[in-house]
């Protein structure tokens, strides 16, 4: 029930903040505020359950779990539970949530209803594919969170907004289609041999398959998610849409969705396709090793601040790719704390990246410079998150790409010393962030004022999230235990696949 | 068929739906011969729509008939008619105002709705060669005229003109295509053919294959499949917004529901040459429709591109034959319809109206992408109707179009049709495109700093209209949210086609 409740309270929550908005002018922003303040309540509450909670007997691991008929006539039915790396995934969405709202606090004054409306319906499809266990239902999901994220972008985004919305609605929906074939493929091959015709997730785990139709069906899934997380060669939209939205747009976008394309990875394509997955997975590494690497070297180039932050996205989710794909406990653990920490750093980046457009209008980093001066404390903000983005010790980067480098080492040498070889590169872009905004002469004469109580409190909670990541990561490695401890059928097979 | 004489009160009452379709008509023409005036016209026009629908259930008590040999009443049939009474229900009311209301006289255009909608149902419910002709036939002359109704300008009766000729051209192929078959055969029946082609060593030669042939290109024509489809753009963007939508919705899926029955019954299914033709034609028709939409500035011509895109989906779901097929195309259909509907409804409801030219009327409708800028912000709810429409069409969740996008794919990878099926992703791809632009052109913020003359969205709805769409939108998101209901319906109704063996059924039923 409290599952259904969590993807319910955003439904609602967003259709009455719209009304809201209609009849009062200007609280449309509290009903969303409080919207996504219960759900975090919630989801904490269910976190702080979850360690007494007494695992689900038929599946380890799944500590809810609600099942209705929806569709008999497809054997779909409403499904969801949640496991450690659904909860942690869900808190993170919930956290983002209420982040996006503060930081749309003063940006968004036109149709604001309108806006809060479609922020909280695409957290609601976020929750939903992170719930989801039918397949069905997780692609209803999938594609139901980019139309509110599309209308975010093209109504309230930047100078080239049409482009990259309908460029992002395109690259997402399409791809999305993709995988729809490939689930329904899956659901045939599995009614062939059974004679059950069903979308559920633990019922086609495990399906036989002939290993050609494995690495087709495997292939439409991954190019969905590789899409969405990014992987390299389809990363194209992303720089685009992250740069071109509002900030509370970017923050659910690199926050968020991009964490759905990893969740994907993670909870679908290894585990229904053990053998394909392993067989791929020397190319899936190389791509995300590819992603690490491309990534930073790109965000040095950029001379806009969002963008810049964009790339070191593509970068810093080609490590969660590469935990994945190398799928034993420490790399395992390692994507699930890189998902989390990249959210919280990239977020907080793009905060910051919105408060100075909010003031100055631009994000040019040339026509900014020794803003230091001007906001000590934002600038104090830009250069903690610059160096959590860069992986300092201490931060929750760090302890995810190290768990990862960890992890992938063991498995691939190779690639586990290309992708260290992007922490210089880390470092040279967020450095040159720093140091192009904040320090040098005021060339530029802005006179702006610093930080408010809002603005302060939602980076400091950030900040401090980011600290306790990187000081004490053990819960969130240990809400993520269920995938990383027990597949053994798919370590071995993995196994077998890279020594091929 | 020699029909006992004990049957023929059970037959009548069979025939019952097309029986007071045609009724109407001759009431609704008597009526307006005496008194002319619109409004009672129109109401009795809606009645006689209801009471036809009404009489739909009592047919289905009747159960399966075959009522000469002309026509079988079976419940496939039962269920298009019942979308096709529907729509015309739909087109009728949104008539009345763009005609021009209570001001003009109108009241001919009723009765040539009542009467294609009556060739409709024929068309639907025929098992024979005549009266596919003779249903065909009363449609496409209805069709003419209500193209060309608002006869004193030049947009509507070009249109008529190049639809008469086109569909004057199709019929003469399928009539020659009819004739090959016969030459062959021997029998118009299509159960008859069906069961001849099922001997053993009974295959259709080169007679036969010809005529065939013919038959689909004449169909495709109808359905504005690729490359008979070039008559289509420029008849919707000429023909009065609802008749376009009539066009659209009844004769297509008319003519579709009939090449289904001909191809399962007669057994065209077997043929590889026709399936191999028909498949290519699917991909050609998606992916052509798809991007020649992405050329057009005109919303009622990128609706246009988009139905034939639309009809190339429903054909990689025909393709699949068996059970799954008619039910995926009879959801899909019914999407189509509603979605169609919807969204010539808004274009209707935003076109001034097109009446008989007398005082500065609007030459045409409103349908640049120019007039639709901040749309959003001016008419919220007609935008947000309009927007779920095209959301449907592009097959995003929450509406009819994804759950029919899904049906149809299911069946297209149920029976391994993999090009078509990768056709679709790619098409579907594609369209989001022009989809986008329309809605992206009605989010704009401020076009020209609020220049826009504000009686450019003066058309304001009916009360009657607005019911109307509002109807349609909550039975696109109903359905599209909790389509069971729909399916269930599907399964004990339409799945039932007279005279299809077996085997076939069964093959889709999982």
């Amino acid at each position: 029930m409290i599952l259904s409740a969590l993807i319910f309270i955003l439904v609602a929550g967003g259709l009455l903040s719209w009304m809201a908005d209609r009849w009062h002018p200007g609280s449309a922003k509290w009903v969303a505020l409080a919207t996504v303040g219960i759900e975090l309540v919630l989801t904490i509450w269910l976190w702080l359950q979850s360690a007494s909670a007494m695992a689900l007997p038929a599946h380890g691991g799944w500590f809810a779990e609600i099942r209705a008929e929806w569709i008999p006539r497809f054997g779909v039915s409403f499904h969801l539970a949640m496991d450690g790396i659904s909860l942690i995934l869900v808190v993170l969405t919930a956290f983002l949530g209420v982040v996006s709202v503060a930081c749309s606090w003063t940006e968004i004054q036109e149709r604001a209803g309108f806006f809060y409306f479609n922020l909280l319906w695409t957290l609601a499809g976020a929750v939903g594919v992170f719930l989801a266990l039918d397949l069905f239902l997780f692609f209803f999901f999938w594609e139901l969170m980019l139309v509110p994220m599309y209308f975010m972008i093209a109504i309230w985004g930047h100078e080239r907004r049409q482009y990259a919305s309908i460029k992002f609605f395109i690259f997402a929906e399409g791809s999305g289609l993709l995988m729809l074939v490939a689930i329904l493929a899956l659901v045939f091959v599995h009614y062939h041999s059974t004679g059950v015709l069903t979308f559920d997730y633990f019922e086609l785990l495990n399906t036989p398959m002939s290993p050609s139709a494995e690495l087709w069906i495997m292939l439409g899934f991954f190019i969905a998610f590789a899409v969405k997380a990014p992987i390299v060669p389809f990363h194209t939209w992303l720089p685009d849409a992250h740069t071109e939205a509002p900030t509370a747009g970017s923050v659910i976008l690199a926050g968020v969705l991009l964490k759905t394309g990893a969740y994907g990875l993670l909870r679908f394509v290894v585990p229904l396709f053990p053998d394909a997955a392993g067989y791929f997975a020397p190319v899936a590494m190389a791509l995300g090793a590819t992603g690490v690497v491309y990534g930073a070297f790109l965000a040095f180039a950029q001379t806009d601040f969002k963008r810049l932050v964009a790339y070191t996205s593509v970068s810093h989710l080609g490590f969660a790719v590469l935990g994945i794909f190398a799928w034993n406990p420490w790399s395992l653990g390692g994507a699930a704390m890189q998902m989390i920490a990249h959210g919280i750093s990239t977020g907080a980046l793009f905060v910051i990246a919105g408060i100075l457009q909010e003031r100055t209008h631009t994000r040019d980093m040339s026509r900014f410079g020794g803003l230091w001066s001007v906001m000590p404390r934002l600038a104090a903000m830009g250069l903690f998150f610059a160096i959590a983005a860069l992986g300092l010790p201490g931060m929750g980067n760090f302890v995810g790409e190290f768990l990862v480098l960890m992890g992938l080492s063991s498995v691939s040498s190779v690639l586990a010393s290309v992708a260290a070889a992007a922490f210089v590169a880390s470092v040279v872009y967020a450095l040159a962030l720093v140091q192009k905004i904040f320090h040098g002469e005021n060339t530029h004469g802005w006179q702006l004022h610093d930080l408010s109580g809002r603005e302060m409190a939602t980076l400091y909670s950030m900040a401090a999230i980011a600290l306790w990541l990187g000081l004490y990561p053990q819960p969130v490695l240990d809400a993520a235990p269920g995938i990383a401890n027990g597949p053994p059928a798919i370590a071995v097979a993995h196994q077998e696949g890279n020594a091929e | 068929m020699n029909t006992p004489p004990s049957a023929l009160p059970l037959n009548l009452m069979a025939l019952f739906p097309l029986i007071l379709l045609a009724a109407s008509a001759v009431v609704v023409m008597l009526a307006a011969a005496f008194y002319r005036h619109p409004r009672p016209v129109m109401m009795l026009t809606l009645a006689g729509l209801v009471l036809s629908f009404a009489s739909l259930f009592l047919s289905r008590g009747v159960g399966s008939r075959q009522v000469t040999a002309l026509l079988v009443l079976d419940h496939y049939a039962l269920f298009f008619m019942g979308l096709i009474v529907a729509a015309t229900f739909v087109v009728a009311v949104l008539c009345y105002r763009y005609f021009g209301g209570d001001e003009s006289r109108h009241e001919a255009l009723y009765i040539l709705l009542l009467l294609a909608a009556l060739g409709g149902g024929v068309l639907v419910a025929s098992s024979h060669f005549a009266s596919f002709l003779l249903g065909l036939e009363l449609l496409s002359i209805s069709l003419f005229v209500l193209i060309a109704y608002p006869r004193f300008t030049e947009w509507p009766l070009e249109a008529g003109i190049k639809y008469l000729i086109l569909a004057g051209f199709s019929s003469g192929l399928l009539l020659f295509g009819m004739a090959l078959v016969y030459a062959q055969l021997g029998t118009m029946q299509f159960a008859k053919i069906g069961t001849m082609l099922a001997a053993p060593d009974q295959v259709l030669e080169l007679y036969g294959l010809a005529g065939l042939a013919l038959i689909v290109t004449g169909v495709g024509f109808k359905l504005a499949l690729v490359p008979f489809h070039m008559w289509t753009p420029d008849v919707y963007e000429g023909a009065p917004a609802p008749i376009t939508a009539f066009i659209a919705t009844v004769s297509k899926g008319a003519m579709l529901a009939l090449l289904l029955r001909y191809f399962l019954v007669a057994g065209a299914y077997q043929s590889q040459p026709i399936t191999l033709a028909l498949s290519l034609v699917a991909v050609m028709t998606i992916l052509i429709g798809n991007l020649l939409a992405l050329l057009q500035d005109n919303v009622k011509r990128i609706l246009a591109y988009s139905s034939i895109a639309q009809l190339g989906y429903l054909l990689v779901g025909f393709l699949a034959y068996g059970g799954l097929a008619i039910e995926a195309v009879a959801y899909y259909l019914t999407a189509y319809f509603v979605t169609m509907l919807g969204a010539f409804g808004v274009v209707t409801v935003l076109s001034g109206g097109l009446n008989d030219g007398s005082d500065g009327v609007a030459e045409r409708d409103s349908d640049r992408l120019a007039d639709y800028a901040g749309l959003f912000w001016h008419r919220p709810w007609l935008a947000g109707i309009f927007t779920a429409m095209l959301l449907s069409l592009a097959g995003i969740p929450l509406t009819m179009g994804f759950i029919g996008k899904f049906y149809i794919l299911t069946a297209g990878v149920e029976a391994s049709l993999w090009i078509p099926v990768v056709a679709l992703v790619v098409g579907s791809a594609i369209g989001l495109y022009y989809y986008l632009r329309i809605i992206a052109a009605m989010c704009v913020h401020d076009p020209k700093a609020g220049s826009v003359p504000e009686a450019k969205f003066a058309g304001t709805a009916s009360l009657a209209e607005s019911v109307t769409l509002a109807a349609l939108t909550f039975l696109l998101i109903g359905l599209g949210v909790y389509p069971t209901l729909l399916i269930q319906l599907l399964e004990t109704t339409v799945v039932h086609l007279a005279g299809v063996p077996e085997f076939l059924a069964l093959t889709g039923s999982l």
